[in-house]
């Protein structure tokens, strides 16, 4: 089957800055893929590339079996959900949405019809009348949806589409996406810095740092397998065990993410490791306690269930995990 | 007890003349909108809003043709003397250059301040807006007789045609009736240069405040739905940069209505609207139709607001 999208071996140079530094990656058809990094990791320009924004220093770009590079943005049946919405401010909602249709020469009853029930399909019937301006912002992010989706596109790009909004809208969004992904079938690339937000929504992510992709895999593969520290660390919060301490446990001296949920306070089931420690610091997250450990001068972050009583503050405590959560990576960073 | 502890929660007035007038205007905004705002509203309320209806009420005056004295009485006398069609040919002549010179610095200036907003950075802003501002600094009448100087027919103009092999192209421009003459600085076409380059940086910089503020990613949107770069320029650029036209063209329209200096010293010896207000308040001593002369203007941009207005001039902003 030929990839969505496809990336063989692509760069993007700015001057002396490698935004994209040799990425390779193929987006499956009809996949939700979320593209997953820090700010200037690259994740980005990559979705700027598939729009045709940007052309490739280096590289090959192919889009459903047929080659991007070179080809204008309005040429491409690849949409964009613009982070800020990028609304046009003279025209009204319809007009907005129907712009697609209108630069394509659809007639003006049948893009008014199609605009019409694209807006229904977001929620938003008989918005058409109003101003992106009358509109809050959760509305003009559906409205910047239904342009997109009005075109019918081959991929659907979404840059931090729900950075801008509250955290309770923004929850009822990812269920709204991920179900308007399932009853349309397209395939939609979605780049987010909200690890949260690319673990629960996509089928697959990629984790970019430095222009390069760390991982790419399942969200389950990334969260459990982590192949490096940074994804370690950027997906979730993980302890970090540097190769003495992880020798001293037993295990290839290699550098190990343990995932602070993975531990439990107490000597509890056989065959676990236990580690002894004193108890630094404690919080409260409601759902859940923190605690942090002092285990022969390496910090561990513990997360336990809020029912369980914690020791207090400069008690010793013991600490114990399941060898196979213990995750060793690659040497590399 | 600490060192914040020992200090106030609420100082006491420093005691001073001006802190105790801070503390006054601050407990009343309307005495501090009042004393700044006054003046300025006196000056435009009575020095300059006030001559304007003296103006106005000049224009129903008459004057008396015997002794050359104005008739203090209303009328429309004078109104009928502006459309006579002898004026009245001013009147057209003045708002077709006004338009046409509107036009072109419209087309000249867009792809420079295009340019500009979108492109330049850093040094080559500094030299844009230098390019655009020094024509600015130096005279007007320095500027205006250099081009006579240039459009002359011994001038450097003629003299780069002729070495380009062109001058019957020049000739034939000259020969044509009404935008033609014997030079291009006695002819209406030299007038129109000067006003084109005298009004240009008048065109260029409110354009290029307005693309400056719409956000790159409209364009891209555009792209992104479809939209050709053609496309993109008739319904997402323009209509957000013509705010900045419109203002642009109120100045090039307003100042080439109003100007006698430019097409006094290049042109032909026909009259624009700003030489007979000149003429006609100055050697002929007729106020009441000079006043009249200086309305027409006013309600030419009255109602080219107004249009500008009902076409969505203003929507975008």
């Amino acid at each position: 089957m030929t990839a969505a999208v496809l990336f063989e071996n692509v760069s993007r140079h700015f001057g002396a800055v490698r935004a994209v530094d040799a990425v390779d990656l193929a987006v499956a058809e009809g996949e939700f893929f979320a593209m997953l990094g820090p700010s200037g990791s690259g994740k980005t320009t990559c979705l700027r590339l598939m729009a045709g924004f940007e052309q490739p220093t280096a590289g090959h770009i192919e889009i459903f079996g047929e080659t991007a590079e070179g080809v204008p943005p309005y040429r491409r049946s690849v949409n964009t959900v613009f982070q800020d919405y990028a609304l046009f401010p003279h025209l009204s909602i319809l007009d907005n949405v129907a712009y697609g249709l209108m630069v394509k020469g659809i007639a003006k009853e049948e893009r008014r019809k199609a605009a019409e029930d694209a807006l229904a399909m977001v929620k938003l019937p008989g918005y058409g009348v109003r101003r992106p301006g009358q509109l809050s912002g959760g509305q003009r992010q559906r409205v910047a949806l239904a342009r997109a989706l009005v075109n019918k596109p081959k991929v659907l790009l979404l840059d931090e589409p729900l950075g801008a909004l509250d955290l309770k809208l923004r929850e009822q969004m990812q269920e709204e996406l991920k179900s308007l992904q399932k009853s349309l079938g397209i395939t939609f690339v979605f780049v987010t810095h909200d690890q949260g937000e690319a673990l629960s929504m996509a089928d697959r992510i990629a984790v970019f740092n430095d222009g390069k992709i760390q991982q790419l895999g399942t969200p389950e593969e990334v969260y459990k397998q982590p192949r490096t520290r940074f994804v370690a660390d950027f997906v979730g919060s993980s302890n970090i065990l540097p190769p003495e301490f992880v020798a001293q446990l037993g295990a290839a001296p290699q550098f190990a993410s343990l995932r602070p949920e993975a531990i439990s306070l107490g000597q509890s089931g056989n065959g676990r490791l236990v580690l002894d420690g004193t108890v630094l610091s404690r919080s409260f997250l409601g759902a859940a306690n923190r605690v942090l450990v002092n285990v022969n001068g390496t910090r561990i972050n513990v997360m336990s269930p809020a029912a369980t009583s914690i020791p207090a503050e400069g008690d010793p405590v013991k600490l114990s995990f399941d060898r196979a959560d213990l995750h060793l990576m690659e040497a590399a960073s | 007890m600490s060192a914040i502890a020992q200090q106030h929660a609420i100082e006491t007035g420093r005691g001073s003349m001006a802190g105790r007038v801070s503390d006054f205007l601050w407990k009343h905004p309307h005495v501090f909108l009042t004393i700044l705002l006054g003046p300025p509203l006196l000056w435009l309320g009575i020095i300059y809003l006030g001559s304007l209806l003296a103006l106005l009420l000049q224009s129903f005056f008459s004057i008396d043709d015997y002794s050359g004295l104005i008739n203090y009485e209303f009328t429309l006398a004078t109104y009928r003397q502006l459309l006579n069609d002898a004026n009245f040919d001013i009147i057209i002549r003045t708002i077709l250059m006004a338009a046409i010179v509107t036009l072109f610095s419209a087309v000249i200036a867009f792809p420079i301040a295009y340019y500009a907003a979108r492109y330049a950075r850093g040094k080559w802003k500094v030299i844009f807006y230098l390019g655009v501002m020094l024509p600015l600094w130096s005279s007007y009448l320095v500027k205006i007789y250099a081009w006579k100087l240039i459009l002359a027919k011994e001038g450097i103009l003629t003299w780069l045609v002729t070495k380009l092999n062109l001058l019957w192209l020049l000739d034939a421009w000259l020969s044509l009736p009404v935008i033609g003459g014997n030079s291009l600085s006695v002819s209406y076409t030299g007038t129109f240069i000067v006003f084109v380059y005298v009004w240009m940086p008048f065109m260029i910089l409110p354009i290029q405040a307005a693309l400056e503020r719409v956000p790159t990613n409209l364009i891209e949107a555009s792209s992104d739905l479809g939209g050709t770069p053609q496309q993109t320029f008739r319904h997402v650029l323009f209509p957000l940069a013509l705010p900045g036209i419109v203002a642009g063209s109120i100045f090039t329209f307003s100042l080439t209505l109003g100007d006698y200096i430019i097409p006094q010293i290049i042109g032909s010896s026909r009259l624009f609207i700003g030489q007979a207000v000149y003429a006609q308040q100055g050697t002929a001593g007729n106020i009441p139709l000079a006043a009249a002369f200086t309305v027409v203007p006013i309600i030419i941009m009255g109602l080219y607001l107004w249009m500008a207005r009902r076409m969505g001039a203003f929507d975008a902003l």
